[in-house]
């Protein structure tokens, strides 16, 4: 169970780790419109050299972006072979009801590079940014819905503290299972029903103590006089750097390269 | 004859990670029949690990574990029988309740066994009485019940599955003074009624003294020591250097020896330094 990388936050030092997180929120945010805007072989193979080069500057080991890449690799395959069997026009291969076109492979391949991106770009924000800074970040972002009268500083308060908890559950449910192990609970084997069934040892005591958690953490926030967001300042306070402005001049750099390739290189569909 | 044989036991969590860490380290041990073993060491030294590891809930990676002369991984389908022959009651074990009685909870285990309800509900009682749970009690749901009883309606759990060799992980962790020594000796007695082997895991220096016939020692995932309570607790200097300490009552007869008062070393009891030290004082014509 401690094996999913996706939405892992890998602590170790780089550019990326040190960049502002709203900044990194924005530029996911840009790269992925991106991706699905790069329409020709250029700019794809534009994109694909920021990815290469944002994950080489994350100094997160590649293995980890494997592993995030492997969870996903199933819906990949059936996208891509979805898209490769419903092209337009001059079929170069047919099967019985199965027939291969130019625009089908084309289509294919760029389902597939982009949803990698996809997945490689968000992991990279995940991997460099603590759940703290990411949803400190989201907060700020947000914070002109404030004025439909969107709670966004509850919102964010409760990202962090599910994110906060997700961890600790875990570890608490590896613990459960062990002991109702040890009273001889199987649940490797038996059928659909018997294995659902097996399941009732864990989740019950697994709920029992979430809501102690909760309420035990209800109980901290407000002997602190924790009473939301109106008023409360903030301990760290973002602050754009040299290093940010160097890296928004590069997204703008990379938008503009996808761009152009866009319109002066020849479309290939 | 020998019950549980362990050679060069290592178990290594997170192995081939860079959060790669060795909890346990060729630990070697051998323990009879009908023994009470205490295991005593500092926080994060590989109690719980290796215990786990006793009744096949880790598998060690490497070394072997032996139950009656069979190596309890050659049939890893059947590692459940060897969880029913050693039972093991965590640490805080009282977070693992979830039936909506008491009785209920009990009879998980043996029911997992396959008896048939009858025997299922003799053990209930019996293990509720050894633990001293009250009978009214077991109709009660597990969560209304106070810290202490849900501790022994655990306890009862894994006792009820009746196991040969029974392994309690800090089990009086958290209970007032006299709960524990209420606890202690049923357990105590309940080694002694079954004849059982009990390997008891404790931070209480009084608690190993008082019931354990030989404590193994772990410091920083190796086994230290291993010997009779009395050869153990004779050995405070060594105890004191890797953070552990020798019962209260102990330190002050070794105190009492060092100023001069003859008496012999490794008193384990207050009973025990009650007699020794009155027959010091008639000898001395002082009584
Ligand atoms: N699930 C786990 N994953 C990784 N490391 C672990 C895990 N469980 C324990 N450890 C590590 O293994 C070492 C031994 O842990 P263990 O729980 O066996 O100690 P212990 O002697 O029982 O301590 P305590 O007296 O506090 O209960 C510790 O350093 C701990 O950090
Ligand atoms: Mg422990």
């Amino acid at each position: 169970m401690r094996d999913i990388t996706l939405g892992q936050y890998f602590p170790c030092d780089s550019v990326l780790h040190r960049l502002d997180p709203r900044l990194k929120i924005v530029s996911l945010i840009a790269f992925i419109v991106l991706t699905f805007c790069a329409f020709n072989f250029y700019s794809l193979a534009l994109v694909g050299a920021t990815v290469i080069a944002v994950v080489l500057l994350s100094n997160v080991p590649v293995k980890m972006y494997l592993k995030s890449l492997k969870v996903i690799i199933i819906i990949v395959i059936i996208t891509s072979l979805l898209n490769l069997f419903y092209g337009q026009g001059e079929p170069i291969f047919q099967w019985w009801i199965f027939k291969v076109t130019w625009a089908g492979i084309y289509n294919a391949i760029f389902v597939c590079f982009r949803i990698i991106f996809l997945i490689l770009f968000s992991s990279a924000l995940t991997f460099t940014t603590s759940p703290n800074d990411l949803t400190d970040a989201l907060e700020r972002l947000m914070k002109p819905l404030t004025v439909f009268h969107i709670k966004v500083h509850e919102i964010a308060m409760m990202m962090t503290i599910a994110l906060r908890f997700v961890p600790t559950l875990l570890e608490e449910t590896d613990k459960i299972m062990a002991a109702q192990k040890a009273r001889g609970a199987d649940m490797e084997s038996g059928s659909l029903v018997a294995r659902s069934k097996a399941l009732i040892p864990i989740l019950v005591p697994l709920f029992v103590s979430s809501f102690r958690r909760a309420y035990e953490l209800a109980v901290a926030m407000e002997c602190r006089c924790y009473q939301g967001g109106d008023g409360r300042t903030r301990m760290k306070q973002l602050k754009l750097m040299k290093r940010d402005y160097i890296c928004i001049a590069i997204c703008l750099l990379v938008i503009a390269g996808v761009v152009l390739c866009n319109i002066f290189l020849p479309q290939i569909r | 004859m020998s019950l549980l044989n362990v050679r060069d036991l290592v178990y290594t969590y997170s192995l081939g990670s860079p959060l790669e860490h060795t909890a346990v380290d060729s630990v070697s041990f051998t323990i009879k029949k009908g023994e009470f073993i205490g295991i005593i060491g500092h926080t994060g030294s590989g109690k719980s690990t290796l215990v786990q590891m006793l009744n096949g809930l880790l598998k060690p990676t490497s070394g072997t574990i032996e139950l009656d002369g069979v190596n309890i991984w050659a049939k890893p389908k059947e590692i459940r029988r060897i969880r029913f022959q050693v039972g093991l009651v965590f640490q805080y074990p009282e977070y693992q309740l979830f039936e909506d009685t008491v009785a209920k909870d009990i009879a998980f285990g043996p029911t997992n066994m396959g008896l048939d309800s009858e025997e299922i509900e003799n053990r209930v009682y019996r293990s509720a009485e050894f633990v001293g749970l009250k009978r009214e009690l077991l109709e009660k749901s597990p969560f209304d019940l106070s810290g202490g009883e849900k501790r022994r309606a655990a306890i009862a759990g894994v006792i009820a599955m009746d196991p040969d060799i029974l392994i309690l992980d800090e089990p009086c962790a958290g209970l007032d003074p006299v709960g524990r020594d209420i606890l202690l000796s049923q357990i105590y007695h309940y080694h002694r009624e079954r004849g059982n082997t009990v390997i008891l895991v404790s931070h209480s220096m009084e608690d190993v003294a008082s019931v354990c016939d030989r404590v193994m020692v772990m410091n920083r995932a190796r086994l230290e020591m291993f010997d009779t309570s009395q050869n153990i607790f004779s050995r405070g200097e060594e105890l004191r250097e890797i953070g552990l300490r020798v019962p209260q009552i102990t330190s002050i007869v070794d105190n009492l020896i060092e100023a001069g008062v003859p008496l012999s070393k490794g008193v384990l009891t207050v009973d025990k330094a009650v007699l020794d030290i009155t027959e010091y004082l008639k000898k001395e014509g002082r009584l």
